[in-house]
């Protein structure tokens, strides 16, 4: 039994950290740390850095452009972004319907995809949630119906993460209303300047605009836009979501986090001293990071297992639920160490810098917001109580 | 990273596995367990004979090398069996401090015996003020001659009842709260001035308590040097600790079975109680402490044989304390999911409850590693 990783691996997170010190910018570095909100601009411009080095696309086998890295590579080059404070992928296209075009696209579908993908061309956005669906995806209703050689497509999804930015959007629809819920259900891509194609924000509790309804009205898209056979978009809905669910842990992230709400305990004051020098916030930062320490210590085994030619099963569900319980605990110290310097909400200020003398600390502007926008960990990508209902059935046997 | 057992490990691990399950029923150890000395002499035999015994000892004194997962192996497979021989005590942290203390001579004298089976230590490091840090010892020992006199009371010593040799942490200099002039003397419990009572643990295993009245001990019952006993001491509680953990593992892993076990064959209501979602999601919780606190388990035994170091304390106490918040969660929670029969002493079950919540009064429970934790929150 060994818990270190080898020399080659050491010397990749060597390689990583040069380049991440070298490459990142620091202005974007700034905002990650202090949980500012980025721009479409800052992503496209940390995008285009990792593409020229060939580190964009970690998750894609080798002939696609990718990095054909294994496991524990994936890991580290994570670990160390985080750490770096790059900023976190948008994943909907790289690592969600880029995986599904690899396994299941045409030959053609993948030449005009998987290159516009790379080099930035197409922003994806994620079609899959419906309203009153919930974790329930296979209830869709979105209807396509075939008229010649294209679908057209109506009806309404939600929940569509960074909608307004994107140019492409990958959809659930279904295709045949008399199957079984699961039965009847196809994987469209569909351009999000078609004809008939609205998008409305939706501002979340914590104020901002991330996620957005779109509306599909009488949508014509080709039927070469289909991935897969008609009616089987559940395997490919499947398939995204194992993909969507490893890494959830947010180990890397969570880390940065810590290490942020330090650097503020260190700065802010209570009863004369550094916060940081209180015993009771010590000890729930203490009691937060012993349990990151274990599952970090879970997710190397996981990931040892998986190199080893294993499968990763359920236990990213135990992942899932730990890791975001985490992310959010740390988000909690760090609103609450503010006491009352958490409480303006400065909307501007959570994206530029602010000019002019500051009243409050840099760091005060975001952790209230963090935390409110943080909420949604438990329950997106199938809710903390859906990952339990997996665990029991799957793993317990009950 | 490589996390799975080497070949011989799954052989040692196979092998104890089935030594329990052929050796190590409920009712034989609920049999032992009620009289003193509280574990059976014929299975520590078998555990010698198997070499068991002699798996965390130096080579180079007859045992067999293992270092912390070897150990992890054995506590655990120990645990899951509710075993009550006081391996931990004697052989890990007894044999440890022999190793780390003692001078070639005293290895020599007591290791090969030890590994063999011949000769059973316990190690008092308790007393009532010291609350799990011995650098509070009050005990004093003092030159008189060319030997010592020893004086004071020890607490709660855990395989005591019964072992040939007693481990005495004693002041010989300093005053109470300070980590120099703590020493470690042998104490043969039979000798003059030593009053010994042995009691059952609400835990399961013996332990006993001692008053040392003006003990006469030799020269050469000192290990190391007067005074310097504390590094060395504290090193092997780490390592006791990490063995704790993966013991308490063993002991959850099998509340876990028993408890998904009942989910599954208990009826209420017209069906198996495990089909509601509310005690499915109860035992997921189980599960997943399990799993965290097994992680941290093995990563315990992995850090437990390496040079003191700040990183080194932290990874131990947390582990210490990820693994008994779990324990005590695991064993609340499998009596509730039982109900009634959870209550139950004729039941297995309640044994690894009140071993898992008990466990935390040994070394400390999560809340001590806690505070200790965060004391130690910039280290790294």
């Amino acid at each position: 039994m060994n818990i270190h990783f080898t020399e080659q691996e050491l010397a990749f997170r060597e390689e990583v950290r040069a380049f991440l010190k070298a490459e990142l910018p620091a202005d974007i570095a700034a905002k990650v740390r202090l949980g500012k909100k980025l721009t479409k601009q800052d992503h496209q411009r940390w995008q285009a850095i990792l593409h020229r080095r060939g580190w964009y696309a970690a998750n894609w086998p080798l002939e696609h452009g990718g990095t054909g890295w294994g496991v524990v590579e994936k890991h580290l080059f994570e670990e160390e972004c985080a750490a770096a404070g790059a900023p976190r992928l948008i994943s909907f296209g790289v690592n969600m319907v880029a995986p599904v075009i690899i396994r299941f696209g045409t030959p053609e579908q993948q030449a005009h995809y998987l290159p516009r993908i790379l080099d930035g061309s197409d922003w994806w956005c994620q079609g899959y949630s419906e309203p009153g669906a919930g974790s329930d995806l296979a209830s869709v209703k979105t209807r396509a119906v075939r008229d010649g050689n294209h679908y057209v497509v109506n009806g309404q999804k939600t929940w569509t993460t960074l909608g307004q930015y994107a140019n492409r959007i990958f959809c659930l629809v279904r295709t045949d209303p008399e199957a079984k819920p699961q039965a009847g259900i196809s994987f469209l891509l569909i351009d999000m300047d078609s004809p008939g194609i609205s998008v409305r924000p939706i501002i979340t509790l914590d104020g901002a605009h991330e996620v957005n309804e779109v509306f599909f009205d009488d949508v014509r898209v080709p039927l070469e836009n289909r991935v897969g056979e008609e009616n089987d978009g559940w395997t490919c809905a499947k398939y995204l979501l194992t993909h969507e669910r490893t890494g959830q842990a947010g180990v890397g992230i969570s880390k940065a986090a810590l290490a942020h709400l330090k650097a503020i305990a260190r700065h802010e004051v209570i009863d004369g001293r550094p916060a940081l020098e209180d015993p009771l916030l010590r000890q729930r930062i203490a009691e937060v990071e012993m349990r990151l320490m274990a599952v970090e210590m879970s997710t190397l085994r996981i990931l040892a297992r998986a190199q080893a030619g294993g499968t990763p099963g359920t236990e990213s569900s135990i992942l899932k639920i730990t890791g975001s319980e985490i992310r959010q605990a740390i988000s909690d110290l760090a609103r609450r160490v503010l006491g009352p310097h958490a409480l303006p909400f400065l909307a501007d200020e959570m994206v530029l810098e602010h000019e002019g003398e500051p009243l409050h600390a840099d760091y005060s502007v975001t952790p209230a917001a963090q935390y409110l926008n943080l909420r949604k960990l438990s329950i997106y990508g199938g809710s903390n109580e859906i990952q339990k209902n997996i665990l029991a059935k799957a793993q317990l046997g009950l | 990273m490589d996390f799975a057992l080497s070949d011989e490990q799954q052989m040692l691990q196979d092998m104890l596995a089935r030594l329990i399950r052929e050796h190590y029923g409920f009712e034989q150890r609920d049999r032992v367990q009620r009289r003193a000395p509280g574990f059976s002499e014929t299975f520590r035999t078998q555990l010698a004979e198997l070499g068991v015994l002699a798996m965390p000892i130096d080579e180079a004194h007859g045992g067999m090398g293992g270092g912390g997962v070897e150990n992890l192996v054995v506590m655990q497979e120990l645990g899951r069996g509710l075993c009550l021989e006081p391996f931990l005590e004697s052989q890990i942290l007894g044999g440890g401090l022999v190793q780390a203390l003692g001078s070639e001579a005293q290895r020599e004298a007591l290791l090969p015996v030890l590994a063999a089976g011949e000769l059973l230590l316990a190690v008092a490091s308790e007393e009532p003020r010291t609350h799990y840090r011995p650098e509070w010892s009050e005990t004093r020992a003092e030159r008189i001659g060319d030997g010592w006199q020893l004086s004071g009371r020890k607490s709660v010593v855990f395989g005591g009842q019964a072992a040939d040799e007693i481990l005495v942490v004693a002041r010989t200099a300093g005053e109470p709260g300070e980590r120099n002039g703590l020493s470690l003397f042998r104490v043969d419990p039979a000798a003059e001035g030593v009053q010994r009572r042995a009691y059952p643990t609400m835990a399961g295993p013996w332990a006993c308590d001692l008053v040392l009245v003006g003990v006469t001990l030799a020269d050469d019952a000192l290990l190391g040097c007067a005074g310097a006993a504390f590094e060395a001491l504290d090193h092997q509680l780490g390592r006791a600790m990490a063995a704790q953990c993966a013991e308490a593992v063993g002991s959850m892993q099998q509340a876990c079975e028993l408890t998904l076990e009942y989910l599954k064959t208990r009826r209420q209501f017209g069906q198996p109680i495990g089909r509601f979602q509310v005690l499915q999601h109860r035992m997921v919780d189980m599960t997943t402490e399990l799993e965290l606190a097994t992680s941290m388990a093995i990563l315990a035994a992995c850090v437990a044989d390496e040079p003191a170091s700040a990183e080194r304390s932290r990874q131990l106490v947390a582990a210490q304390h990820v693994v008994k918040r779990a324990a005590q969660f695991i064993a609340e929670q499998a009596v509730q999911l039982h109900g009634g029969i959870g209550m139950t002493w004729e039941y297995s079950l309640a044994h690894h409850a009140r071993h898992l919540v008990m466990l935390g009064h040994r070394f400390g429970d999560d809340d001590r590693h806690l505070r200790v934790y965060a004391d130690l929150l910039e280290a790294n």
